[in-house]
């Protein structure tokens, strides 16, 4: 085994998360090294969702650190600066009164801080973003004019325009045709050349040998973390999609 | 024609319109962001809660100045507001529910507490009821100072933190994300749109303020999809309706302002949702027709199959 | 039967009356239609007096009643364009009558005694002097034969159409499947909530008939999880609110309308902090014992994984070698 690979962009340490009486993840142990493309693959209720929101301090923890690069998530200037993030396509209200455009150029808030105003080079990078992900001929259009997979687009742009070393995407494929979903792939291949890292919480198994190079298999614990060809095969499988009851019950 | 000029020049007039205008002002711009947050009738819960505020200044420091009142109205407004978070928060409670018990409770205190003042003697409670119905012929030229104020110190914060508020508004999770607390926006945000729900509460009073904030803002985002089109026309559409409320009640006798202002307010949004062009109920209508035609035209059948 | 009696029979009354539709409301998650309802009934009550020119009249209820209806069903046309949000649709509509009716009101009723003070903020104290005379024998307030009527109707529609309200509020769609028709228990119970309003607020005023319809369910919602159990004791906690309330009324000599919606904020304010297991100690002490639990696990996680790795601790200590020496 081979563990030259020293740089990590993201270390989680002893991560333990709740929702009330509900235990959703255990003690989780993760290193995501650099420049890498991974998959988070887990079933249903797994926790893949509550992980990345975790990382990213949308939720306390009940113990446990996450760490980017050697700083603390709690670190805000550092996060805003370093860490893109591509929520759930259903979790916004698509009636806002926001074209694409306006949408798109948000990701450029965490970069300007409080009460600063988007500047000229804000905007064109907005527009330069816009036609990385081919919307640029929408970018007037209300969003709830836009269909499934342009939404999701739209979404990516926006975490592209942060410009962000660590992307986190939450289902990026879901509710997408083929071809979008190859487009994007295509864009998160890119993005990893560059030298960035990538995490996407990914559902088709299928897929995953031909998309990523490293995947996390998680149900409530890690099952098994590393690169596509040594981690991904039935045995770690079976275990990740076995019953959540019989994984606990048996560890204890 | 005549009328309409005395009516101009009559010096009380323009005080009230002026109180009236203003007040459709504010509460168009703060109610964009109630809506859009889809909190628009937490403006109904916190006005009715802000009666018994208005009771206890009055008892406690025996004034009726309405700067004095206001700001009771506003303590227990943010007080009731406050409620409303905490037992959504901690039980299984949901928002509609709270809300309706919180503000029904709080108004049911605000009655007690005027029936005790009218007990004490030498006190006029008068002056008090005007906030239930609202009056806004008791509109003093000092109210309308207090009202600018606010409305300045309001519409300057709208654009110091209009980036904040927007991002935040449209997507509180990503807003986190990019290291905007939400927690403090919610807050000075909440806080905001209560100060412009108090300061109306003496013109149109604590029942039909909430239509003040929600019916302008429903009726911009009719017009238009940018986020500062909306807020900047719905300032309009309630200043308008402010002023044209405020005259009709003057020129039509036994006419009262507050329902006044809120039917001409209501005329404007049925108009924006029937008519809005690409998104009212006529041009729906009309684009529906416009394709069964086509679709005739093309030799289909007009009933299409159904599975 | 003395007067303070009859009032406080008259207020349980109201209080059970109201309570019972209410659980469904709360849990359709409707409560503000409630307080919507409870405005727009004014203007139900100015066109039948207008019809009518007479202020007893049954005309005035039914108009009211009808309003109700005409209130939700606007409403929800409304936000059915889904140009807007529904609780938008709600804070749109019935300023919007409630104006109307005001308006109305102050031009043309003046001169009669259509007191909207009374009709918004009640006055139970005077229920009393309206007396019941059948054949000369006085037999009561009127007020408890109306209101009784009232609440013997919404007694009876939740005991017969049980199971209806109850899948249908539950979920809608498995009821429409199942073929009890959603919007007609929808519209059902909508015209009971509005019947209620209108008896009820002759007593107690229409906001505070929010309080009375909101207040007790969801402080049952915090003691049980059983409908039926809800529907219990919600009318037992309202009918609880509604004597406590009368009697600080008259020890304080201040609004009784008034001081029973404060009873129902205090019980439940009581519930909320103090329920067995939905209330706010509980909640808390829940989540400490789940941090303890935590913490338990977590070290027999460590024991078990420290366990494990013995018996690889050849191995272990080869790679750890091999790495530290690369």
């Amino acid at each position: 085994m081979s563990k030259d690979i020293i740089d990590y962009a993201v270390e989680v340490e002893d991560l333990t998360v709740a929702y009330d009486a509900k235990p959703v993840l255990w003690e989780i142990d993760l290193k995501i090294p650099k420049g890498q493309l991974m998959a988070v693959v887990g079933p249903n209720g797994a926790g893949k969702t509550t992980l990345m929101k975790a990382m990213l301090g949308l939720l306390t923890p009940v113990t446990g650190a996450v760490r980017f690069m050697d700083k603390e998530s709690k670190d805000i200037r550092f996060m805003k600066k370093h860490i893109g993030y591509v929520p759930q396509s259903g979790s916004v209200d698509w009636d806002f009164p926001a074209t694409v455009f306006d949408v798109v150029l948000m990701g450029c808030y965490g970069k300007l801080g409080w009460i600063r105003r988007p500047r000229k080079a804000d905007i064109e990078l907005t527009y330069t973003v816009l036609k990385k992900v081919g919307m640029e001929d929408y970018a007037l259009r209300q969003i709830s004019q836009l269909s499934g997979g342009q939404q999701q687009r739209v979404f990516l742009a926006r975490a592209l325009a942060q410009e962000a070393e660590i992307y986190f995407m939450d289902e990026p494929f879901k509710g997408v045709d083929v071809q979008t979903e190859k487009a994007i792939i295509l864009l998160l291949k890119e993005i990893k050349e560059q030298g960035k890292t990538v995490v996407v919480v990914h559902h088709d198994l299928q897929t995953v040998p031909d998309y990523f190079d490293w995947v996390t298999l998680i149900n409530l614990r890690v099952v098994a973390s590393g690169p596509v060809e040594e981690v991904f095969h039935e045995d770690n499988l079976q275990k990740t999609y076995k019953s959540t009851k019989t994984l606990l019950g048996s560890e204890v | 024609m005549t009328a309409i000029l005395s009516l101009l020049n009559d010096y009380t007039f323009q005080t009230v319109a002026l109180g009236s205008g203003l007040l459709g002002l504010i509460s168009g711009v703060m109610g964009s962001f109630a809506v859009l947050r889809k909190q628009s009738l937490l403006g109904d819960g916190v006005s009715h809660s802000a009666l018994p505020g208005v009771a206890i200044a009055f008892i406690l420091l025996s004034s009726k100045n309405t700067e004095v009142l206001l700001l009771g109205a506003l303590l227990s407004g943010l007080l009731a507001t406050l409620f409303i978070i905490t037992i959504v928060r901690h039980s299984r409670i949901k928002f509609d529910g709270a809300l309706a018990l919180v503000m029904s409770v709080f108004f049911g205190l605000g009655l007690v507490l005027l029936t005790y003042v009218q007990k004490i003697p030498n006190s006029n409670q008068a002056g008090l009821k005007r906030f239930i119905f609202g009056q806004a012929s008791t509109l003093l030229s000092r109210d309308i100072f207090l009202m600018s104020i606010c409305g300045f110190i309001l519409l300057s914060l709208v654009v110091l933190f209009w980036k904040e508020f927007k991002l935040f508004t449209f997507d509180s999770d990503y807003a986190k994300s990019l290291g905007f607390s939400p927690k403090k926006l919610n807050l000075l945000l909440s806080l905001m749109i209560v100060l412009a729900i108090i300061i109306g509460l003496q013109t149109v009073g604590v029942i039909l303020m909430s239509a003040m904030l929600i019916t302008p803002a429903v009726a911009a985002r009719q017009w238009t999809n940018k986020l500062w089109a909306m807020v900047f026309l719905s300032s309009c559409f309630g200043a308008v309706s402010g002023v044209v409320g405020t005259a009709a009640s003057s020129m039509i006798p036994k006419l009262p302002t507050g329902p006044s202002i809120v039917v001409c307010i209501s005329i404007i949004v049925i108009i924006s949702i029937l008519a809005a062009p690409g998104r009212g109920i006529l041009h729906r209508m009309y684009r529906h027709r416009k394709n069964r035609l086509l679709y005739k035209l093309e030799g289909g059948q007009i009933n299409v199959p159904t599975i | 039967m003395s007067p303070q009696f009859e009032i406080q029979l008259i207020a349980v009354i109201v209080a059970v009356a109201c309570s019972l539709p209410g659980v469904f409301l709360v849990l359709r998650k409707m409560s503000m239609m409630s307080d919507s309802i409870t405005h727009t009934i004014l203007l139900g009550i100015v066109l039948g007096f207008f019809m009518t020119h007479n202020l007893s009249s049954p005309i005035l209820i039914l108009g009211a009643a009808l309003m109700g209806v005409i209130t939700v069903w606007l409403t929800e046309t409304l936000s059915r364009t889904r140009l807007l949000a529904e609780d938008a649709a709600i804070g749109i509509v019935f300023p919007l009558l409630f104006s109307i009716a005001i308006i109305l009101i102050t031009r043309y009723a003046g001169s009669v005694h259509l007191d909207t003070d009374s009709v918004l903020l009640g006055e139970l104290a005077f229920a009393p002097f309206d007396r019941m005379i059948i054949g000369g024998v006085d037999i009561g307030a009127k007020a408890i034969y109306t209101t009784g009527i009232l609440l013997l109707i919404n007694v009876t529609a939740i005991i017969v159409f049980f199971k209806e309200l109850e899948i249908s509020a539950f979920d809608p769609i498995l009821s429409a499947l199942l073929g009890f028709s959603p919007a007609l228990i929808h519209y059902g119970l909508m015209t009971c909530v509005s019947l209620t309003t209108v008896g009820a607020f002759q007593a107690v005023g229409s906001i505070l008939v929010v309080a009375f319809m909101i207040g007790p369910p969801i402080t049952a919602y915090l003691l049980t999880d059983s409908l039926k159990y809800m529907l219990l004791l919600s009318a037992l906690i309202g009918a609880a609110n509604a004597i406590l309330g009368y009697q600080a009324a008259a020890f304080f000599d201040v609004s009784i309308a008034g001081s029973m919606a404060v009873m129902t904020g205090l019980t439940f304010l009581l519930v909320f902090i103090f329920a067995p297991h939905h209330g706010f100690v509980s909640t808390l002490r829940r989540r400490n014992q789940l941090k303890l639990e935590f913490a338990k696990m977590t070290f027999l996680f460590h024991i078990y994984n420290q366990e494990g790795n013995e018996r690889n601790d050849c191995k272990a200590s080869v790679d750890e070698i091999q790495t530290h020496s690369h």
